[in-house]
């Protein structure tokens, strides 16, 4: 009887912490990268800066809103040599465009803890829609969203001229995220 | 295999520092296979010398001159299998992994390290200078016995010289 009394209690907090919305993102917490192929050879970077908003209640993913603000200049491309190659004209011209964003329309669930962000990806003044399953994981009023998506470099222009051809940098370049987010008062 | 060798060290002389491009990653890509190739095939050419006993010196050596070319040719193998294990954990320590004609993967003994990529690309660089120093000593060793000493060392190095064994690499 006790224990079914716990059980019930238990399934009562679960219910409430599920209607919680997420919308504190802890950037510190919060990691962006991004894994290339060059000449065959995977290579990893990221992004040092970059400030994510988000409003994501679980159960309510219809609600939900998304977007992150990178900002390009805190590249780390894997190599210092890369850093100050990527800023230039022909990757992302960071002078003229300091920053990349990408603004989720719709967040659709995709069965268990599974979900993936609808929306546009802009960079270099190019824009580009983009679907990034993710999962969410919450452990009590902290949430993560992890997931991942394949852009295609050549769409943003990204790497031009010498560059343009993909037998020593690879089109496909994917975007790795993590974000953390700590449930807070629903804005509605 | 000594062609190969001046090959890769050539590409590796000329490409370290030219701009970022992609001829330059295709340059390193191959510099990397090459070295490779040559970590490879020293150990087919080690294993050729361990049972082939090569043909004694000229006695007409002085004892000093033999022991300097014992400890040559014993400096050649150890650089021939250090040059690449060097460049390979550099490559690892910088976070670039080295993967064989960009298919076969060599696993990273060493994890992303910039101070420790910065170290062991002097070293990579030091024990090639060191090479190529010996190599240089070799060939005019050789030069040395055919023009000088006029005994038959240079010649029995050549392959089709069939009735003596190698007698360096």
């Amino acid at each position: 009887m006790k224990s079914a009394h716990f059980a019930l209690m238990l399934l009562v907090i679960a219910a409430t912490a599920q209607a919680e919305e997420f919308n504190i993102v802890h950037a510190d917490k919060s990691t962006l990268g991004f894994v290339f192929k060059q000449m065959g050879v995977s290579v990893e970077g990221h992004f040092g800066k970059f400030s994510a908003q988000l409003k994501f209640d679980p159960a309510k993913p219809a609600a939900a809103s998304a977007a992150i603000d990178i900002d390009l200049a805190s590249i780390d491309a894997g190599s210092p040599e890369a850093n100050d190659e990527v800023a230039g004209k022909q990757w992302f011209s960071t002078k003229v465009f300091p920053n990349a964003r990408f603004v989720a329309s719709a967040i659709r669930p995709l069965g268990g803890n599974r979900y993936e962000a609808v929306g546009k990806m802009t960079i270099k003044g190019k824009t580009q829609a983009i679907t990034a399953p993710f999962t969410f994981t919450a452990q009590g009023r902290t949430g993560t969203a992890e997931g991942a998506v394949v852009i295609k470099r050549a769409d943003f222009g990204i790497g031009e001229g010498p560059w343009a051809d993909f037998d020593t940098v690879a089109n496909e370049v994917q975007i790795r995220f993590r974000l953390q987010a700590e449930a807070g008062p629903a804005h509605k | 295999m000594a062609a190969l060798i001046l090959g890769t060290f050539s590409v590796g002389l000329y490409m370290h520092d030219l701009p970022l491009s992609p001829m330059k990653l295709k340059i390193f890509s191959w510099h990397k296979w090459a070295g490779v190739t040559a970590f490879l095939l020293v150990w087919a050419r080690l294993a050729w010398r361990a049972t082939h006993r090569p043909p004694l010196m000229p006695a007409t050596m002085p004892r000093w001159q033999q022991l300097a070319a014992h400890a040559g040719h014993a400096l050649l193998y150890v650089l021939m299998v250090a040059i690449p294990v060097s460049g390979w954990l550099m490559s690892s320590a910088k976070g670039f992994q080295t993967v064989y004609f960009g298919v076969l993967p060599i696993p990273d003994l060493l994890a992303k390290n910039k101070e420790l990529g910065d170290t062991l690309r002097e070293v990579h660089e030091a024990l090639n200078y060191l090479m190529i120093a010996l190599v240089a000593g070799h060939v005019g060793a050789a030069l040395w016995h055919h023009f000088i000493d006029r005994d038959d060392v240079l010649i029995r190095m050549a392959p089709q010289h069939s009735q003596h064994k190698e007698l360096t690499p």
